[in-house]
């Protein structure tokens, strides 16, 4: 059981009350791009063992989306970290740094 | 014109606390910038009650607020006043982004009263209802059970309840199971 931190309404509480939004940082190819790169946008997704980067919902409560830094094995979460960005933020970083020290996840490290 | 009824027409049980359906409420949702000053005196004239914050509700005498998300509060008033409040409060927004709705026929409200309020909250919301975690002011969107829900606590007896009309049914079902004699669990002393 996951304990999220919603940075909209600053509530913690569990798993049941968000709903996963699968992978984060997705940069979306439209019109104009190419086919691989179009491919890769909806059905290339990575599916790590350890340090993810995930999109949830605070869906029974204030209905914000929000980031999640988490690890799929442990099932620790680093830290939760507003939609408004498209890069993870250093602070989110540090702390992942600090449990598992040389991670990286896709262009991200 | 017609009869407007609530959900459950008042239905109430007497278990280890009491669940009453409250019948017909004034539900305006409001959606803008809560850091405005015009939201905020529109919102004080509609109500009487000031901005809550964060997780808040503000209760006045003829009306409350209630933080919903960081651009979304609901106003509640009595339920016959709903339209003339609303249209004061286009006027004082006039100019301002924002959006006023009436939503009380899509809601139902309810009521447990009694010592163990608290418990009967803990058995169907993932919510810590210790004293030192939730008190009278705080306000909580979650869900109880399969439903979404939101709670306030008017005093340390008596939790106020509002979700969706539409599952008034299931969630009056689902309180007077978790208030049903013999069910006490006495966790919150």
């Amino acid at each position: 059981m996951l304990i999220l931190e919603c940075p909209y309404c600053g509530v913690t509480a569990e798993e049941t009350e968000f709903h996963g939004g699968g992978e984060a940082h997705i940069k979306r190819y439209g019109p104009g791009s190419t086919e691989e790169e179009f491919n890769n946008y909806l059905f290339a997704k990575v599916n790590p063992k350890g340090v993810h980067f995930e999109r949830w919902r605070h869906a029974n409560g204030c209905g914000k989306w929000f980031h999640a830094a988490r690890n799929t094995v442990t099932l620790e979460v680093y830290g939760t970290y507003t939609a408004q960005t498209s890069d993870i933020p250093q602070d989110i970083k540090d702390k992942v740094s600090a449990k598992v020290p040389g991670w990286s996840w896709r262009e991200f490290e | 014109m017609s009869n407007p009824v609530s959900a459950l027409q008042g239905a109430a049980y007497d278990g280890y606390v009491k669940v009453e359906e409250l019948g017909l409420r004034g539900m305006i949702t409001v959606r803008g910038n809560l850091a405005s000053t015009k939201l905020k005196n529109a919102v004080k004239a509609a109500t009487g009650a000031a901005m809550p914050k964060q997780r808040q509700i503000s209760i006045a005498d003829e009306g409350a607020v209630a933080w919903m998300s960081p651009d979304e509060l609901l106003l509640l008033v009595s339920y016959d006043k709903v339209n003339e409040v609303i249209a004061a409060f286009e006027e004082a927004m006039a100019g301002q982004h924002f959006l006023a709705v009436n939503v009380s026929d899509a809601r139902a409200m309810f009521r447990l009263s009694g010592d163990k309020v608290r418990e009967v909250i803990a058995k169907i919301s993932p919510v810590d209802m210790a004293q030192d975690e939730f008190n009278t002011g705080d306000f909580r969107r979650t869900r109880m059970a399969q439903i979404p829900a939101a709670f306030w606590m008017a005093d340390e007896q008596t939790v106020e309840i509002i979700c969706f009309r539409s599952v008034a049914d299931y969630a009056y079902g689902l309180l007077k199971d978790a208030a049903e004699p013999g069910g006490e669990i006495g966790i919150f002393g």
